[in-house]
């Protein structure tokens, strides 16, 4: 029995620091991201840039306004269309663990959640864009929206399958129909977990441009209209940053900015709904 | 008064019924809606849609296979370079440095990191990693586009290494601490432990990431269509422009109509399916994973 | 012609701040069964794990003191090479569910990488399973991974992992707690079948087992050694009152 003890202990060793060194390397690119972003980003931002409307090209100055604007416009209406429809079917799914229409509700959640974003903007042109004739913010919203649903499904059923047995109980107990004790009990309980599964939805299509490039479209202007193009962040980060013009190309950081800042706000303030106003038991 | 009540009950239990249902007939309309939609070019084309070489806008001849090139050599690039990275992650976070201040800075880096937009990505790659493709391709004396297929490959590793290690985390600490004992009570040194007991245990696990990861890759648009090149030729080499299904439909859907469009759907259409199939997959295969590893804990 | 094969002397551990086992010292002797026996919490089972050096798995463990293997100190020498030489059998049978029988009883040489051939192999894991008396109900199956057994015979199976590395001591970390009655009888024949060829340290929390198995017993409360003597002398008279007292069941 040859004794490989020496190479092991080296072979040990080696992996160890292999793993450390890789682990540690592949924190570079979030390092240069955030850097280079900041570094650029801020040097643009000032209050000409938040709100002022994008000049013409060949004109210096301008800002992004129509884009913060329009980011906020889709958000609010991409809930407005999934919220209560993710709700209710986490709701049905977080009561029927077992059932073939449960477990097929569910092979779609996943299927959707796996559709890419530029698919789906195919397919909401299609509903909203082609017979309106026009991109519209409402195509961009129904986008969007598609893309929410997932999240917040999953959301809901996993925290309302979380809510103990006896809660339940007790307000049966008292005579409560059940349905009011989900509605009044249950739900108000989970609400933080809930709470979460939206914010961190709203994250994930605050920064995504792929289903608003047929749909939203992008306008130069201010526009409160719904069934007229949209401006957005994403969007506006994009033109500029494939266009020639440098200055557009420092504005393009200056959004980069403001939507990451913005993306992290959400997924910070949904973890410390997560946290703090989760109902202990 | 009890009618009421079930009536109510009754309602709510339809409202809950019927959202649930709505949800089953949306994807359904989306999978018809491309069908239908790509209807024109499944005539005009058929199967040789996937080998054919030439997309052609103006001649109205389309084949898909550039773009089914780009894609797969594109996301295969990606997972090849992700792979050590995220399994070194992994085994970092899992294994050696469960708790403290440094590994709670790498979770959470690689959280904050799985939540940058694609296009920003795209944008830094696009004035930082250009321009250092660039420079190698000038050292070794191809045209210096400086976009191309290995700049994509490097972004999407990029962009899936931290998918793919929180993934691979999970799955490292599921492996229960009684093998692991019993394992370095025969004798093993760490590393033997790693690779004889953790990731074999694991495998599955990780092989599920990994196609999690690559359903990510194959749909991935943004940072892409940024870094690519838009090119509708079959790629000949690393540093050729090129063009993923999600990327040409980036490029071209907007302002395409008639047979043009349809064709943009058609690649829509096989996009969404082989997405839909590693997703479904890499999903069952955790979700198997999960379950055997709550029943070990008794 | 009996020799000592473990001699504990003045040996301590720590988690932390806490002092786990304070100033142990015995010997065991070869062939035979020395069982550790105390209530829960009495450090037993740290006193065990510290033989294979497995309590400094943990972070933040530390012992004084010192601990011989036959004349080798265990704690001068390299952990991997002390834990080739030591079987451990553990509380839940934990047999690598990726493995088959056949390769989960060599797994000691797999892992370390020692390489032999084929009828060698088989040699050692049929000379294992006999000693572990799972041969017979296994030996048609031994390509097929042991999921299939019952808790009893993987706990056998653990037995036939650990010897065969041919130990110099055999650890046993309450090996039949998790296991029914019926099994548990099985496994303590074992151990006494095995006294002839084994030595073997057994950790208990059932009296009647350290009765009915061991040679000598040492009891084990917050910590210290109160008592160690053969087996019969101590549970006939005991000379510690605590000791008596936790025979006799007033506290444990």
């Amino acid at each position: 029995m040859k004794d490989h003890t020496a190479v092991r202990m080296i072979k040990d060793k080696a992996f160890r620091v292999i793993v450390i060194l890789l682990a540690c390397f592949s924190m570079l690119p979030l390092l240069l991201i955030l850097y280079y972003i900041t570094r650029n980003g801020i040097a643009v931002i000032n209050w000409e840039f938040l709100t002022q409307l994008p000049r013409p090209i060949g004109e210096t100055g301008g800002g992004i306004f129509n884009a913060v604007i329009g980011t906020g416009m889709l958000i609010v209406l991409s809930s407005i269309l999934s919220i209560p429809f993710g709700i209710t079917a986490g709701i049905y799914l977080s009561e029927k663990s077992e059932g073939k229409i449960a477990n097929i509700v569910r092979l779609c959640v996943v299927v959707l959640q796996g559709t890419p974003s530029i698919v789906i903007g195919i397919v909401a042109y299609i509903w909203v864009v082609a017979p309106f004739h026009s991109f519209s913010a409402l195509s961009g919203g129904v986008a969007l929206s598609i893309m929410m649903l997932p999240v917040i499904i999953k959301a809901t059923e996993e925290t309302l399958k979380l809510m103990p047995y006896h809660l339940k109980e007790a307000s049966l107990a008292l005579g409560v129909p059940y349905y009011k004790t989900i509605l009044k009990v249950i739900l108000p309980t989970g609400l933080s977990g809930i709470l979460t599964g939206i914010l961190l939805s709203v994250a994930r299509i605050t920064g995504e441009t792929a289903p608003l490039l047929f749909t939203a479209f992008g306008n130069q202007f201010m526009n409160w209209n719904l069934f007229k193009p949209i401006d957005s962040l994403p969007y506006r980060i994009f033109y500029y940053a494939m266009s020639p013009y440098p200055e557009w190309h420092t504005f393009a950081w200056g959004a980069s900015f403001i939507l990451v800042v913005l993306v992290l706000a959400f997924n910070l303030i949904a973890r410390g709904v997560a946290v703090k106003w989760k109902v202990q038991f | 008064m009890k009618s009421t009540v079930d009536k109510s009950e009754r309602r709510f239990n339809n409202i809950l019924l019927l959202s649930a249902l709505f949800i089953v007939v949306l994807l359904l309309a989306i999978l018809l809606t491309l069908l239908v939609a790509s209807i024109p070019a499944i005539k005009t084309f058929g199967f040789t849609f996937f080998w054919g070489t030439t997309w052609d806008v103006a001649g109205e001849k389309f084949g898909a296979l550039p773009f089914l090139l780009g894609t797969l050599i594109t996301s295969f690039i990606a997972i090849f370079i992700c792979i050590p990275f995220s399994i070194s992650i992994s085994i970092f976070l899992g294994e050696y440095f469960k708790e403290g201040a440094f590994p709670t800075f790498l979770r959470s880096s690689i959280e904050v990191l799985a939540g940058i937009p694609s296009v920003i990505y795209g944008l830094w790659g696009l004035f930082l990693l250009m321009p250092i493709v660039r420079a190698i391709e000038m050292q070794l004396g191809v045209t210096p586009h400086g976009v191309g297929i290995l700049t994509s490959s490097l972004i999407l590793a990029i962009m899936i290494i931290p998918f793919s290690a929180s993934i691979g985390r999970d799955v490292v600490t599921l492996v229960p601490a009684d093998l692991k004992e019993a394992a370095y009570s025969l004798g093993a040194t760490r590393f033997e432990v790693i690779k004889n007991i953790i990731i074999p245990y694991a495998r599955s696990g990780i092989i599920a990431g990994i196609l999690l990861s690559l359903g990510r890759a194959i749909g991935e648009t943004m940072a892409v269509t940024m870094l690519i090149g838009n090119s509708n030729f079959i790629p000949t080499s690393i540093f050729s422009p090129s063009n993923t299904m999600a990327s040409v439909i980036a490029n071209e859907f907007a302002e395409a109509t008639g047979i043009t469009a349809a064709s943009l759907v058609y690649v829509g259409l096989v996009l969404f399916f082989v997405t839909t199939v590693v997703n479904v997959i890499g999903n069952y295969v955790i979700k198997k994973v999960a379950l055997e590893a709550s029943k070990e804990v008794t | 012609m009996e020799s000592t094969v473990l001699k504990v002397e003045d040996f301590s551990a720590y988690f932390g701040d806490n002092q786990i086992l304070k100033n142990i010292n015995l010997d065991t002797s070869s062939n035979l069964v020395t069982a550790l026996m105390g209530p829960s919490g009495c450090g037993k089972t740290t006193l065990i794990r510290c033989v294979n050096r497995m309590h400094e798995l943990i972070p933040g463990t530390k012992v004084t003191g010192k601990m011989y293997l036959k004349n080798d100190d265990i704690y001068a020498m390299q952990p991997i090479v002390l834990r080739r030489k030591i079987g451990m059998v553990f509380q839940k049978p934990n047999p690598f569910p990726m493995m088959s029988i056949y390769d989960n009883v060599i797994a000691g040489y797999k892992l370390n990488g020692i390489r032999l051939k084929k009828d060698e192999f088989d040699n050692i894991v049929e000379r294992s399973l006999k000693g572990s008396a799972l041969w017979e109900e296994v030996k048609d199956s031994l390509y097929r991974k042991g999921t299939f057994l019952s808790g009893g015979q993987q706990q056998r199976l653990c037995i036939a992992r650990a010897l065969a590395m041919n130990p110099e001591i055999l650890l046993l970390d309450e090996p039949t707690s998790a296991l029914d009655p019926k099994s548990t009888s099985a496994i303590e024949e074992l151990i006494v079948e095995l006294k002839k060829t084994v030595t073997m340290l057994l950790v208990t929390h059932n009296i009647a087992q350290a009765a009915r198995v061991s040679d000598f017993t040492a009891f084990i409360y917050l910590g210290e050694l109160i008592e160690f003597g053969p087996t019969e002398k101590m549970f006939t008279v005991p000379k510690d009152k605590r000791t008596e007292e936790y025979l006799t069941g007033k506290f444990g």
